[in-house]
């Protein structure tokens, strides 16, 4: 049985990557990931200057999944090449992917730039953060015309496989997902976090984030980013990295059936720790197994069959 | 669950110049070396060890350390709130010792004293080694006496106690020998001095390490440490002295909140 994944001409040993934005601070936090059993990890989204994030409370969880307004805190890309090669380092069997951010298009292709020239396998453009709103207006990927324009400038400056990283709060991600593909984007990462959303402490009387509003992650966003990805595989070519409320093996497998080739882990480490890779690759093999699939690509879209 | 628990303040006691203690009336059933994260709305969350623990009461020492410690000395009164979540972390363990060593540096003695009701209260021979730069700054002395250990201080200036580091006293107590484990909790490289001193007399030991920290429950990785990539607030804040010793960073630098490393 084979649970490998090809992806924009990249190995990756299983299925499941960190997703962009837990446990990505350092390098050697990625690499700990990788040796816990995920196939790949994604490093927090960095820009050109040092940010230290907003203040805390900035993660929270609820009973509906996570909250959080980290705020894109990182050391800057120009102090971050230590990192990656730490990375490379400890885990050089795993696939490494850069995320990058940017205030403006022109940041974003400098970024890109910088991030192309470390030992990163791929590049994510994290176009749909929503928990910076009051500092960077609203996100790229919430305009077809900007996800266009940006994705084929940054396409000019690498040549490493892009994925672009889309915004689950928007009318019609599918029409999203087109401009970014024939803009030149190698692969869509659907979905970001929702919202933004709030939580109140009646107590103190005032929203509990310091930023008051933060991402909604976790089981609330599992149906919604499984609807993104279901669109998203019927308008593109392009492979998906399918993240957003996978907790279980059972949603990683309704992700892969939704379209998603590669699966972004991130709350379920709130779940299962760091066991949350074996167990949902576990599972994986023991459907595959019972149902007699032979390899993993089987899976890829197999709702849209019905 | 992770949300805050809006506790009131019901006491504050000034117990150094720099620290002030803040009593919960509240069982927070933390193992000792545990820590909390302590929120002061509008301004900040910190994480804090744990100090003193009965059923009725829990107790932080909260040293004016930073920006956010710096405002709750200033505006947090007697029937304020402050925001607690957790309690979080690995503990120290004590289990199948009979006599140890415990070591608070300066304002990392709450922990300390919520484990010597532990240790004690298990009929653990406990022996408390104190440190601060002069006898203002010695905390919880009357405490450690109310527990009956076995409690001696060092001051910098000699102002009670030794005069010297704390670590001269650890030395003393290694070498009569006998000792199961040292736990420490203080600055962070009076901790490497304790730990390289325990493994030079064979004896195992605890360190109790501080790290910026966000979520406090083991997904932002704000507070991973080189090379392993451990997650402080989940595998440590206690960590095996042995263990924090093959960390390249222990008692060097830190991660700022951007993630820049900085000297310790």
């Amino acid at each position: 049985m084979n649970v490998s994944v090809k992806f924009c001409g990249i190995e990756f040993p299983n299925p499941t990557v960190l997703a962009s934005g837990y446990l990505g601070v350092t390098g050697a936090s990625l690499a700990s990931c990788a040796k816990a059993g995920a196939g790949g990890a994604t490093s927090k989204t960095l820009f050109m200057e040092e940010r230290p994030g907003h203040p805390n409370p900035s993660v929270l969880q609820f009973p509906g999944g996570l909250i959080n307004a980290v705020g894109l805190c990182g050391e800057g890309i120009k102090n971050a090449r230590h990192e990656f090669e730490k990375y490379k380092e400890l885990a050089p069997e795993n696939p490494l992917v850069g995320s990058v951010g940017g205030k403006t298009v022109d940041e974003f292709i400098e970024c890109a730039e910088i991030m192309a020239s470390y030992p990163v396998d791929m590049l994510e453009l994290n176009f749909s953060c929503p928990n910076v709103e009051g500092e960077m207006g609203r996100p790229i990927a919430c305009d077809p015309q900007m996800t266009a324009k940006a994705t084929k400038a940054i396409r000019k400056v690498t040549k490493k496989p892009i994925s672009v990283k889309l915004s689950p709060n928007v009318p019609d991600i599918a029409l999203i997902a087109k401009e970014a593909e024939e803009n030149g984007a190698d692969a869509i990462t659907a979905v970001n976090t929702m919202g933004p959303g709030m939580l109140i402490d009646p107590y103190a009387r005032r929203p509990i984030l310091a930023n008051k509003v933060g991402g909604v992650s976790g089981y609330a966003l599992k149906p919604i980013a499984l609807k993104a990805v279901y669109d998203i595989y019927n308008a593109v070519k392009i492979p998906i990295i399918a993240t957003g409320g996978i907790v279980t093996g059972r949603d990683a497998l309704e992700m892969l059936m939704a379209g998603g080739t590669l699966l972004g882990i991130g709350s379920s480490l709130m779940y299962n720790d760091m066991q949350a890779f074996e167990i949902i690759l576990d599972k994986i093999r023991e459907f595959m197994k019972e149902e007699g699939f032979e390899d993993i690509s089987e899976l890829v879209g197999l709702a849209h069959e019905t | 669950m992770s949300l805050p628990l809006p506790l009131k303040v019901i006491r504050i006691t000034q117990d150094s110049p720099v620290l002030k203690t803040y009593v919960f009336a509240h069982n927070l059933r933390a193992k000792p070396g545990q820590f909390v994260m302590v929120w002061l709305p509008g301004v900040d969350e910190v994480p804090m060890s744990v100090g003193w623990q009965t059923e009725q009461e829990c107790h932080l020492g909260i040293a004016n350390a930073g920006d956010c410690t710096a405002k709750i000395h200033e505006r947090v009164k007697v029937g304020d709130r402050l925001g607690i979540r957790g309690p979080y972390g690995n503990p120290f363990t004590f289990q199948g010792c009979s006599k140890i060593v415990l070591v608070g540096g300066g304002y990392g003695t709450p922990p300390i004293l919520n484990l010597a009701q532990q240790t004690v209260s298990a009929g653990i021979e406990t022996i408390v080694l104190l440190g601060a730069r002069n006898k203002e700054y010695l905390l919880y002395e009357k405490q450690f006496e109310s527990l009956k250990t076995d409690l001696r201080v060092a001051t910098d200036d000699g102002s009670k106690g030794h005069k010297g580091f704390v670590t001269d006293l650890l030395e003393k107590e290694l070498e009569k020998g006998g000792i199961d484990c040292v736990y420490t909790c203080g600055p962070e490289k009076m901790m490497v001095k304790v730990a390289e001193m325990a493994e030079d007399y064979g004896v195992e030991s605890q360190v109790s390490l501080e790290r910026h920290m966000k979520c406090g429950f083991g997904i932002c990785g704000q507070c991973c440490m080189d090379d392993s990539g451990i997650r402080l607030c989940k595998e440590g804040p206690v960590l095996a002295g042995s263990r924090a010793l093959k960390h390249t960073e222990f008692g060097k630098y830190r991660r700022a909140a951007s993630g820049k490393m900085e000297k310790i």
